[in-house]
């Protein structure tokens, strides 16, 4: 999903004022269609064969071939109107190869074999003419052919199996009841995606597979006129690698406390409830005093930290400099890894990196390099150990073989180094967020992401939230507003106090994450259970113009 | 699809359009062919060209309405998609908020959009721009990392009540990042036109090669409140920001930074210095834009903020019926008035100041005062006595662009900038800003 079109599509962005109606690249089509697969395994591969052998015979000594279908479907709503109703379909086929020691590419959605062929012949000239601006010649790291097989997103719910009916009655549910709960707007959206993705190489592998994903999300905003205040709070929902199940609320998934939360399964009519409760309280809260706090950072808040603070610092492209003019590098420098003993964070910290966390966004069978996705360390016991490589970088870090974090937004655009799920180990002791509410004495309680920023190599960054309570001698003791936090990624991750264990621990994630030019987005999650940073900088964020 | 003229587009147009059997019907086009080079660690990384058409049709039955989309034009295509769309408003709910399409539009004479040099930028001359990037920092070695993107199109729309609108358009953007060796400096320049011959990729890169071994050993100076030059890829990013949240129906509603107690709006009200005039014009030779919006309303010289005060707000055409008040829509491009000063003698006239090259990672804190943070990057410096005496380690802000525009000391000559956030275009003058609100050191270079 281009995050432009997202934007667009789901009417967010421009003071979050919903835009309806924008036209955007990509078929519109009828929700019956998307339910069709008029392009049958043994057809693609056909195709591929085709784009195999065309590159080849160009001079190619490597090559690979994505042919893709990429759905999306957005319901989007405002108080009492349906704002839009859009279905999109994106079909065809990038075709990447490896000429004279350089990378070209080439994308069509002529689905014809001449079509696809011409593609190939392009890719190849594309690569012998960039040959002669072109440092050392690309390494690729070995990867044995997998021969024909097939991966699917395990849903339970095929979201482009309930009718749009359906899917406009629960939002028009939620809005009504929050207008009725005293809430002045509601904006709400369910987005579903089903990216079915067939990958061909000349190393032998022919991939097929259907990965599916979901985000219902709301934002409420509660307007005071004669005070000129307005609050929002958007929802608690995570976005999600699952199917439609995710919106049949659970018992099991709760986990209740000052506001509900949820992990496998979600309540959007209990959430909207407490989002208006919390909008409306948020004018009654107390402005922050300025200064430090140990701060209790929940899942649907410290997925973004975790996101912006290890899972970029820990690219390699950004390592080595090959996102210098754009998304910037990174302060975890070759010298750091190599040493063995930079010590990102104090022993608590255990940061993985993982493509296959069930329910999880970044969760695949394959890469979009055909590499068989899997799970290894990035932190561990506060040390940092590895980064997140295709094949072209292995080689830089001595590793056998890609770690499969290659992806592209479309068959369009070519693919390359991407962040995996990156998720903080829950902790080994048993502690409840009660338990670690209990033990703070100076603090604030944070839930939901907000503002965020950080530098181009990941050291300094501010964030705020949706949702802030302080903690005076280990109770809450009310609802704070206008904070965001400032620090330096390798103090904050050092000052990590404890970590609720497994119980506490859920999935937030975002579909936008960007990088590269053109600018590419990417899905991914990012786990923890609730964790306590010791003397955190509190800023407020309140001016008067 | 290939670039159509205008006629060439009317009379596919006029063939959509005779497929309708809704009330009202209405047909966009636009075509677009993209290409682009990418460089880094002094050698080409990627490269890529791509083709993008699509064909939006919109049908209307009363206030039900349908809209499709197809990347084919043939004619059994073009039947369908008019099908698919009058398909999709028989089953859509009625829009409380449908507007009737608009009858045929006066527009202005044909904006500059379109270069005939930028139309014909092939793989040669970017192959050629980047060698010649690149030979500027191996030769000083230095390390560059940047980008080199061009694109031609064309965008028409016709309704069922006679409107026509037809645009061609060219651009090229190009941007660069150097860095030291031992990474402990960098520098950066943007640049973006409609017309290519306005580009000169080797002087960008000198200055970006300029700032990185200027900004070497970098001293750290204490957070506060400093007198800042923006130059105009630091100040576009805020600007555009301010710009982005002036809509109409959000100052009505009560939650914008223009809202009022009791349910009133800003406009009218003085918010800046009086040297703050910002308007947008489609005709403007540094920075032509389209004629009309994607909706067919002209797009005019409007005058945004005037002398400080806010002069006009961009509506939606339901909200503007509703409130009685010409639908002005959102502009393509914004222009900020300027003074005589280049950027090196508002440097000589600092006695003591931070010039700011680019910011970085902005996000909006709290809507209703507008209030940014981000941080600066790529060659930050300290003047004292009017000269620049040493780089110093990056900073973040916290800052609203509204009180940074009461806080105005001075303005330069404007210059046509890029967006390192949005991409978009503007012509924008370097300024200078009393009290600017760094609020911590950061270690990035």
């Amino acid at each position: 999903m281009k995050r432009r079109d997202f934007v667009q599509m789901a009417g967010w962005g421009l003071g979050g004022v919903f835009l309806p109606n924008i036209p955007i690249y990509g078929k519109e089509i009828p929700e019956a269609a998307l339910l069709d697969n008029p392009f049958d395994v043994a057809l693609k591969k056909q195709l591929a064969d085709v784009a195999l052998n065309a590159a080849r015979s160009k001079g190619a000594t490597y090559t690979d071939v994505r042919i893709g279908r990429y759905l999306n479907q957005f319901v989007s709503t405002r108080e009492k109107k349906v704002q839009g109703i859009v279905n999109t379909e994106s079909y065809g086929v990038g075709i990447r190869v490896i000429a004279k020691g350089c990378w070209g590419f080439a994308a069509t959605n002529q689905m014809t074999k001449d079509g696809v062929a011409e593609c190939a012949g392009r890719a190849v000239a594309v690569a012998l003419a960039n040959a002669s601006i072109q440092g050392d010649p690309v390494q690729l790291a070995p990867q044995k052919g997998y021969g024909e097989v097939s991966w699917k997103t395990p849903v339970e719910i095929n979201a482009f199996t309930v009718p749009v009916k359906e899917k406009v009655d629960l939002l028009m549910q939620v809005n009504d009841t929050a207008l009725q709960l005293g809430a002045s707007f509601i904006n709400s959206l369910i987005f579903a995606v089903n990216e079915q993705k067939y990958f061909a190489s000349s190393d032998g592998s022919y991939i097929d597979q259907d990965i599916h994903r979901i985000y219902p999300t709301f934002n409420v905003t509660r307007v005071d006129r004669a005070t000129n205040k307005f609050e929002t709070r958007s929802a608690f929902s995570a976005p999600m690698g699952m199917g439609y199940e995710y919106l049949r609320p659970r018992p099991e998934d709760k986990i209740p406390g000052i506001v509900t939360l949820y992990k496998q399964r979600y309540d959007i009519l209990e959430d909207v409830k407490s989002a208006v409760a919390n909008a409306t309280a948020k004018h009654q809260a107390k402005s922050v005093e300025p200064g430090k706090y140990d701060v209790v950072l929940d899942p649907t808040h410290l997925w973004l930290t975790i996101h912006e603070s290890v899972g970029h610092p820990t690219e390699l492209d950004r390592v080595l400099g090959y996102e210098a003019n754009y998304a910037g590098t990174s302060f975890l420098t070759l010298d750091k890894w190599k040493s063995g003993k930079f010590n990102f964070g104090n022993p608590l910290v255990n940061i993985v990196a993982d493509k296959m966390q069930p329910g999880s966004l970044g969760a695949v069978g394959y890469d979009d390099e055909g590499v068989k996705c899997g799970k290894w360390d990035l932190i561990k016991d506060g040390i940092l150990v590895n980064y997140q490589v295709i094949r072209d970088q292995a080689h830089i870090l001595g590793l056998p073989a890609s770690q499969g974090c290659c992806y592209s937004q479309g068959w369009d655009d070519v693919q390359f180094q991407r962040m995996p799920n990156v998720s903080l180990l829950p902790g080994k002791q048993s502690l409840s967020v009660d338990q670690m509410i209990a033990g703070v004495e100076k603090g604030i309680y944070i839930l939901g992401n907000g503002s965020y920023s950080i530098d181009q190599q990941r050291y300094n960054f501010q964030f705020g939230g949706q949702t802030f309570y302080e903690i005076s001698n280990g109770k809450i003791t009310g609802m704070l507003k206008d904070v965001a936090y400032q620090s330096n990624t390798q103090e904050f991750w050092n000052s990590c106090h404890s970590i609720c264990d497994e119980r506490d621990y859920r999935l937030g994630g975002s579909f936008n994450d960007g990088k590269g030019q053109p600018a590419q987005s990417s899905a991914v999650s990012h786990g923890s259970a609730t964790t306590r940073f010791n003397n955190v900088n509190v800023i407020n964020t309140a001016r008067k113009i | 699809m290939p670039l159509l003229t205008q006629d060439q587009a009317r009379e596919l147009l006029k063939k959509v359009l005779a497929y309708s059997k809704a009330d009202e019907c209405e047909v966009n086009i636009s075509f677009g062919q993209n290409a682009n080079i990418r460089y880094a660690r002094n050698a080409v990384s990627t490269s890529g060209s791509i083709g993008q058409s699509s064909l939006v049709v919109s049908s209307a039955y009363g206030k039900k309405l349908g809209i499709a989309t197809i990347n084919e034009f043939d004619d059994a295509s073009l039947e369908k998609v008019v099908r698919r769309s009058e398909e999709l408003a028989q089953l859509a709910p009625e829009n409380p908020e449908y507007m009737p399409m608009l009858g045929p539009q006066q527009y202005a004479a044909s904006s500059k959009t379109w270069d005939e040099g930028t139309a014909a930028i092939d793989a040669k001359y970017r192959a050629d721009a980047v060698e010649q990037s690149l030979k500027i920092s191996k030769d000083s070695g230095l390390t560059a990392a940047g980008f080199l993107e061009d694109s031609r199109g064309f965008s028409a729309m016709m309704n069922s009540k006679g409107l026509f609108a037809y645009n061609t358009n060219t651009r090229v953007n190009f941007n660069v990042t150097v860095r030291t060796e031992d990474g402990k400096g960098s520098g950066y320049a943007s640049k973006g036109f409609t017309d290519v011959s306005k580009l000169d990729v080797a002087a960008a890169t000198s200055v970006a090669a300029q700032k990185a071994k200027g900004s070497a050993e970098a001293r750290a100076i204490e957070p506060g409140k400093y007198t800042v030059i923006l130059e105009p890829a630091a100040a576009i990013v805020l600007l555009e920001n301010l710009l982005y949240s002036m809509d109409a129906r959000s100052a009505d509603e009560g939650r914008s930074f223009l809202s009022k107690p009791g349910g009133t709006t800003r406009l009218g009200e003085k918010l800046m210095d009086e040297r703050v005039t910002i308007y947008s014009d489609p005709q403007n030779p540094e920075l032509p834009t389209a004629p009309w919006n994607g909706d067919g309303r002209p797009q005019e010289k409007v005058t945004w903020i005037d002398k400080g005060s806010i002069r006009n707000l961009p509506y939606s055409r339901f909200w503007a019926q509703k409130k009685g008040v010409k639908a002005v829509p959102f502009p393509d491009g914004f222009i900020m008035e300027g003074g005589s000063q280049s950027l090196e003698q508002l440097i000589a006239g600092t006695e003591k100041g931070v010039l700011v090259t680019r910011l970085w990672y902005i996000r909006e804190v709290d809507p209703q005062s507008l209030l940014l943070t981000g941080l600066t990057r790529d060659g930050t410096f300290y003047i004292e006595n009017g000269k620049i005496k040493f780089p110093i380690k990056n900073f973040r802000f916290n800052e609203s662009p509204v009180i940074m525009l009461n806080n105005l000391d001075a303005l330069g000559i404007p210059q046509r900038t890029v967006s390192g956030e949005s991409n978009s275009h503007a012509l924008i003058p370097p300024m200078r800003i009393r009290d600017f609100t760094f609020s911590s050191l950061s270690d990035a270079v």
